[in-house]
């Protein structure tokens, strides 16, 4: 393993800011130029991988896209998620239980990918992707059609690797910032990141909440000014007044543990239903 | 040992006061962003308190005068006759609340209250350093939320009761295997939620930085008291320390202080639960490979896909599917030794020293043990009478008052002998019962 050279240092530095170029023409940042252009926000959804099955799971992501995700962030299940709050914590626990294998993640994002026209990007603890080696798991996602990981638990500070394995492989870094991230840490956040930066918009785990923190605004300014390239917000979005409120200063918004509800509760076809909801249909768009 | 390490002890240079945030390719801080800032303000506010003399005199003066510090080094005269080798314990069981833990409790709560906060959480697995942070919340005036694997608090139900008692909340966690290491999850998730008023109180030398260099510190004085109790004692330096690892808190607190004698051998004593070869065991470095959790790449009990295998052993205190990650350094570099030592291995040795010393050990403390009398019985069978001159210090890191409801199924214990018996002359029954 090298997570380091010989003398503990690693070949991008925060110390120094030199991180890879980001590519301005991945498809993840066309499709957020397309939102800016078009005057509206990004939807961004996420669902995990394998819940309730690897099946159901892959067609749920597919309405999501029908229905009016711009983007889907595909979890992938892990045993110690310490970013969750219950609803996904259960969900992905499920995914465990019956049986989800990492390697299933490569056949979801292909199949979402060739069925939708939403842009595939995976949300991942760090350690499966250590395991199964972070190399081998970006030409994998590649190779597939995903188009980068948003990593909850890796920070730029420890990230070698994968700048080196993202800049090979063509994928985008989408890196967490929070509220209580100092400004020369927002800067490094921004900086490292290609894509967007996912903008925590409350100090917690994951989870519906009844109203998105003011502070969330104050972040996303702050990252704009540190240069990131688009700054979307997740953590407590559950529906069409939170997307419109957050719509009017972020570049995307972010739901997800209100779509794993509706797959809890009421199938694919709630899936689709809520998206549209979120999205702003009234019907379903024609063709689709 | 390693030409690295052969090499590090001819150029004199130490081993002792590494300073993290990396040990080796171990360490680092793979955490969450949103905890980024109190870990930074953590780091700072240890680095000035451990250059502040009045800091260290407060810690000082509560170590001895709360704690009960310095433990005594005790000679086992009996159990040494019996093994071979002259065997020395340090005995941290003597510690206010019975065990090591308190000294990095009071440590971290003297750091929280230099940081402005007003809230302890932590995790606990055997109850040991739930019991330990209630104490130092109920001194220091603190709230206290102690997060315990549901599964713990079952068959821990009196130390839930002695936190409460201190006045903390506990919380049995009910994710995942519903045991240590989900305890720490939810004290992470609550940690991510309260960061401005609370310190999460982390009971081992594990995690992001600066956790695993901090807890050292805290926890030194055992090594350093020990070095200098042995060689009072005997006039020199031991052949031998062993300590139990689960985190690893009791055994880079006695290590520490000995890496750079080069003449000490350095054993570390993993939860072998049923045996290795089962599976169902805690034995991360032994069968383990590196990895992230809960905030640092280190040797981890984990699957093909990175998902993490529970862990199982008779003893909740090592019963944690990671390790510090200075102890994946100092086995790479083949400074400690580490091996697994099995549930019964260590119900024998907890039996053997109450039989020999009357002592009686944490089950964590006997996994110490046996493997220290494993060792032992290697250089009595080298050469008898090189062994009866050596010497090994043990780190009996707590007491077993806790652990007697273990020890009662196990051994099939607490049946008294019916005075009736004896009164019709029955010693055969009166024999049979004592020998349980």
């Amino acid at each position: 393993m090298s997570y380091r050279d010989a003398n503990g240092q690693a070949p991008y530095t925060v110390a120094s800011h030199t991180f890879p170029a980001r590519n301005a023409n991945s498809r993840l940042s066309q499709r957020l130029t397309q939102c800016r252009e078009a005057g509206r926000a990004a939807l961004i959804g996420y669902l995990p991988a394998g819940f309730p099955d690897l099946e159901t799971s892959i067609q749920a992501a597919i309405e999501l896209g029908k229905n009016g995700a711009d983007i889907i962030e595909l979890g992938v299940p892990y045993s110690d998620p310490v970013m969750d709050g219950p609803v996904i914590q259960q969900a992905t626990g499920v995914a465990l239980e019956n049986g989800f294998r990492l390697s299933q993640i490569f056949e979801a994002v292909r199949r979402i990918t060739e069925a939708t026209d939403a842009v595939v990007v995976v949300m991942t603890y760090w350690n499966p992707v250590l395991a199964y080696g972070v190399e081998r798991f970006a030409a994998d996602l590649a190779a597939a059609g995903g188009s980068g990981i948003i990593t909850p638990d890796l920070v730029p500070d420890e990230a070698s690797d994968w700048f080196e394995a993202s800049e090979k492989h063509g994928l985008d870094r989408i890196f967490l910032a929070a509220l209580s991230s100092s400004p020369e840490r927002l800067r490094m956040v921004s900086e490292a990141s290609s894509g967007f930066v996912y903008a925590v918009s409350v100090m917690g785990v994951t989870g519906a909440r009844s109203s998105v923190s003011d502070a969330a605004q104050r972040l996303v300014a702050d990252l704009k000014e540190s240069g990131a390239p688009y700054a979307c917000v997740g953590l407590g979005v559950s529906n069409r007044s939170h997307v419109e409120e957050i719509g009017a200063y972020a570049d995307g918004v972010i739901v997800g543990t209100a779509l794993v509800k509706a797959l809890q509760t009421g199938g694919v076809q709630a899936v689709a239903e809520l998206t549209r909801e979120l999205a702003g249909r009234a019907e379903p768009t024609a063709g689709e | 040992m390693s030409d690295n390490l052969a090499t590090a002890f001819l150029e004199g240079s130490s081993l002792k006061n590494a300073p993290g945030p990396y040990f080796g390719q171990y360490g680092g801080r793979w955490m969450p962003e949103s905890l980024i800032a109190a870990m930074d303000e953590l780091e700072r506010t240890f680095n000035e308190a451990k250059n502040d003399p009045e800091f260290l005199a407060e810690f000082r003066r509560l170590s001895l005068e709360y704690s009960n510090r310095p433990s005594l080094l005790t000679e086992c005269t009996r159990l040494s006759e019996e093994t071979g080798v002259r065997i020395f314990l340090k005995r941290e069981d003597l510690n206010h609340t019975g065990s090591h833990k308190i000294n990095n409790v009071i440590g971290q709560a003297l750091l929280a209250k230099r940081m402005g906060k007003t809230r302890l959480i932590a995790e606990t697995g055997a109850g040991q350093h739930g019991v330990a942070t209630a104490t130092a919340a109920a001194l220091f005036g603190m709230e206290c939320v102690i997060y315990m694997g549901e599964e713990d608090t079952e068959r821990q139900a009196l130390n839930v009761a002695r936190m409460q008692l201190l006045g903390a909340k506990v919380i049995a966690v009910q994710n995942g295997s519903r045991t240590l290491k989900d305890a720490i999850n939810e004290a992470l998730r609550d940690w991510v939620s309260n960061v401005d008023n609370t310190h999460y109180l982390l009971g081992t030398a594990a995690g992001a930085h600066p956790f695993p260099a901090m807890v050292r510190f805290f926890h030194d004085a055992i090594g350093t008291e020990a070095r200098a109790q042995i060689q009072d004692m005997t006039g020199r330096l031991p052949d031998g320390v062993a300590a139990c690892v689960g985190g690893g808190s009791n055994a880079i607190g006695i290590f520490h202080a000995f890496l750079d004698d080069q003449d000490v051998k350095i054993y570390g004593f993993e939860a072998g639960g049923d045996g290795v070869d089962t599976g169902r065991h805690a034995a991360t470095i032994t069968l383990g490979r590196p990895g992230v959790l809960h905030g640092a790449m280190t040797y981890l009990m984990q699957d093909e896909d990175g998902q993490t295998i529970e862990s199982h052993s008779i003893s909740a205190g090592l019963d944690y599917p990671g390790v510090g990650p200075e102890h994946s350094y100092l086995s790479d570099i083949g400074r400690v030794s580490y091996q697994p030592v099995t549930d019964t291995e260590a119900m024998d040795a907890l039996r053997l020293l109450c039989r020999t010393e009357g002592i009686i050990p944490a089950i964590e403390s006997s996994h110490a043990l046996a493997g220290a009398l494993r060792i032992c019985r290697e250089w009595v069978a080298e050469d008898p009478e090189a062994a009866r001159e050596k010497i090994m210090v043990v780190c009996l890191s707590g007491r077993g008052d806790k652990d007697m409801e273990t020890a009662l199924k196990w051994f099939g214990l607490g049946k008294a002998i019916p005075s009736s018996t004896l009164m019709t002359g029955n010693k055969e029954a009166a024999a049979e019962s004592e020998t349980n």
